[in-house]
């Protein structure tokens, strides 16, 4: 076994090496929806539970539009992906520019319903259990979409320097799994939050 | 299939950095991403905590000796037994299994490094800035006049004692936050193992022909994610509740305490078999080369373990049997807890019959596994004991649920890792370990084990309460506890033991050579310590044995699998 010299061969397993960034990024969305699994029981579980008002009837307005948002940036950056696949670069960077702009307004949907919330309902983390659960649940949904936008604009950038050629449609792939992944925790804390918790 | 031809420099590089300067050396270790050097440095790092914890636990058993002691004040008491749970549980055993698995698993599977070598380190560093940051809170948690330093609120934390008024000052942040970083680490690392596992396994080597130190590991990794990452969520809800104002387990704001010790439980008890399931991996590993013959009902093994990892998921409430569930709740978890004998006890069954008419020899790793058998049945069976709600109404959170987890996790797991180290010391050191100090380490460790776990059972089921600070005399405790406190001794001797051999024969010992114990797995192929590189030439595998199939050509196992 201690000859010079190298013998570097195709893997002959369904699982190669790469498939690791793939793999890798299916075990963090592993993680993470076991993060989101507790904090949605908790949510779920201090449901009507507040000692004191507002309660989510009272103050919670369904946000359609920015879920529609959301949820239509998972189409688009799929585009985006099989433009990336098909060498068409510069069909690669619209869909990419139009996924991040979806993202980046949801977000402000986030921002602006959290400010009528404090500004006007007047609650706050600490006002009751709904508060904090909320808050909670929410925030570290929109800090999910935040690490996502981070990473979007990342590529996007790339993408502005001509950088990202079809040779990369793996990675960003891997990178729109995530994204699909937030959309989906969406998807969830929406029927929590806005449809069972109303 | 696409053939290339690459050359490699000669294995003569070691040698050469072994005489460069210490700062560039030192430089090498700290920006490493070789998965076995990363591998030593938690194995290392464990082993330094595990002497901090140990010296915790001595202290806590000074006090505990005879009643009316006062060696340390009721506060120091608390925060030693807050500080030797969390520290033995989160920095010495995780790493060390993390740390094993590292090292080996590319070894056994024939590959150059991890999926993931730069995440690998990160993980690292993340781990060992998490212990930093549990133990300088020494230092930095004074924060308020009056407010203790180091973290007293014991290693499950159990609301409401960790709301703001019950613990001032900063020491419960410094649990929470290195809890939190070194546990994004070990998601980190079991992300990498099981991408490792996956993708980078060498020609031929299927699934089914992985080492079951591979297998097992693989099941370790992925009770990880879905144990670590719940843990995660929590801390985060209680800095929430400690910074912000929330109220998760805030009883007056009608919150919750209980559901702390569900999510807390939820992590917790599949911690356990995210720790004893590696120890099962070495004990796979060990008592078949030292019984001169393959594992018995490889796949059974195989199934049993994922069927631990399945089960394990759904038994964690009962930990909170003396919290009054409703009585349905209560069945449900005495049954599954009970039902994890029956894949455990397939194994051990496995391993006798491994051992079963064998050429056993007797060196100390396979002393340590021997006697990690009996123990763990010991373990098991004071477990099932306790799975029952009515048995643990009486003796939860008393001596007897101390003596029984320190069983699992001195006598099973600790004894495995120490069999680990001392079988894989010469692949990883290059030299052998001494093998009169090792089975002196052994002796030495198994009388202070057995004196101290096996005694401190009596006073539990004589009505010792765990956490106490002192106790009357004339209860019927105190020759116990005083026997319990000489084992301390012996199995701090043991330790010392174990130190200096490994020390001694770093400098010392005879060169090991490549297979010292005419073992199988690919790791034995490969110069003692391995190359940077791993493998000149990437191995390819027709058998769970390969090494076997090496050495007898004429008798190949890939006929007979």
């Amino acid at each position: 076994m201690s000859a010079a010299t190298v013998t570097i061969r195709e893997p002959e397993l369904g699982w190669g090496p790469s498939a690791r960034g793939r793999l890798g990024m299916y075990c963090l969305i592993a993680a993470e929806a076991a993060i989101f699994t507790i904090f949605v029981v908790a949510y779920l579980f201090y449901l009507g539970k507040s000692l004191s008002g507002p309660t989510p009837r009272q103050v919670l307005h369904v946000p359609v539009f920015f879920t529609i948002c959301l949820l239509s940036s998972s189409i688009t950056i799929h585009l985006a992906v099989r433009c990336l696949r098909r060498a068409k670069t510069r069909a690669f960077a619209r869909w990419w520019f139009l996924t991040l702009f979806l993202g980046a307004t949801f977000l402000g949907g986030t921002a602006v319903e959290w400010r009528h919330l404090i500004d006007d309902e007047g609650l706050t983390i600490q006002t009751n259990l709904f508060g904090t659960t909320y808050y909670s649940l929410v925030g570290l949904h929109a800090f999910h979409v935040l690490m996502g936008l981070l990473a979007l604009c990342t590529v996007w950038l790339f993408a502005m320097f001509g950088k990202v050629k079809s040779d990369h449609a793996e990675r960003v792939d891997t990178l729109a799994l995530y994204w699909h992944f937030v959309d989906t925790v969406w998807v969830v804390v929406f029927l929590v939050v806005y449809v069972i918790g109303r | 299939m696409s053939t290339e031809v690459i050359t490699l420099p000669g294995t003569q590089t070691t040698v050469e950095t072994s005489r460069r300067p210490l700062v560039d050396r030192l430089h090498e270790w700290v920006t490493t991403v070789d998965h076995k050097r990363l591998g030593l440095m938690y194995i290392v790092y464990a082993l330094m905590f595990l002497l901090i914890g140990g010296v915790e636990a001595t202290i806590m058993r000074i006090q505990l000796s005879a009643p009316h002691k006062d060696f340390v004040s009721p506060q120091v008491f608390n925060r030693m037994f807050t500080m030797h749970g969390t520290t033995m549980i989160f920095f010495v055993a995780m790493p060390l299994v993390f740390g094993l698995a590292n090292y080996l698993v590319p070894l056994m599977i024939g590959a150059r490094d991890m999926a993931f070598p730069r995440l690998n380190a990160f993980s690292f560093w993340l781990s060992a800035f998490g212990g930093i940051l549990l133990y300088f809170s020494l230092i930095g948690a004074n924060g308020l006049y009056g407010a203790g330093n180091a973290p007293d609120v014991g290693w499950f934390a159990y609301a409401p004692l960790t709301s703001h008024s019950f613990s001032v000052g900063h020491s419960t942040d410094f649990w929470i936050l290195s809890l939190l970083v070194s546990g994004f680490g070990s998601i980190g690392t079991a992300i990498n193992i099981i991408v490792t596992i996956l993708c980078l396994r060498c020609p031929g080597m299927k699934l089914g022909k992985m080492p079951l130190f591979v297998w097992l590991n693989l099941v370790m990794a992925g009770l990880v994610i879905l144990a670590v990452s719940p843990l995660s969520a929590a801390q985060i809800m209680l800095s929430i509740d400690r910074y912000l104002g929330g109220h998760f387990f805030d009883t007056q704001a009608g919150g919750s305490a209980v559901i702390w010790m569900h999510f807390f439980w939820v992590f917790g008890h599949p911690e356990v078999y995210v720790l004893v399931i590696p120890a099962f991996a070495v004990a796979s590993e060990i008592i078949p080369v030292f019984s001169r013959k393959a594992i018995f009902g490889y796949p059974v093994m195989v199934a049993a373990t994922v069927c631990i990892g399945f089960i394990g998921m759904s038994v964690w409430a009962h930990h909170m049997f003396t919290v009054g569930m409703s009585s349905n709740a209560n069945t449900f978890f005495v049954l599954s807890t009970m039902a994890v004998a029956v894949p455990t006890g397939i194994k051990i069954f496995n391993w006798l019959a491994t051992m079963w008419g064998g050429k056993i020899d007797f060196k100390t790793p396979m002393l340590f596994c021997a006697g990690f058998l009996f123990q763990f049945l010991a373990a098991g069976l004071t477990g099932i004991m306790l799975s029952a709600a009515p048995f643990d109404w009486q003796l939860g959170n008393s001596y007897f649920v101390v003596a029984h987890f320190h069983y699992v996790i001195v006598g099973g797991i600790l004894f495995c890792l120490f069999a680990a180290f001392y079988y894989w010391y010469p692949k990883m050191s290059g030299r052998m370990y001494n093998e009169t100090l090792g089975k002196l380490h052994f002796w030495l460790f198994l009388i202070g084990f057995h004196l101290t776990f096996d005694f401190m059972h009596i006073p539990g089921l004589l009505g010792m309460p765990r956490r106490i600070y002192t106790y009357e005399p004339g209860r019927g405790w105190d020759t116990w506890n005083l026997i319990v406190t000489i084992g301390v001794v012996f199995q701090a001797a043991g330790i010392l033991v174990f130190a200096a051999n490994l020390i001694w024969s770093y400098f010392r010992g005879r060169i090991a050579g490549n297979d010292p114990w005419d073992a199988w797995t690919l790791e034995w192929t490969t110069s003692s310590p391995p190359p940077e590189y791993n493998f000149a030439a990437i191995p390819s595998v027709k058998s769970r044995r390969p090494l076997w199939d090496l050495k007898h050509p004429e008798d190949p196992d890939w006929k007979y699998e």
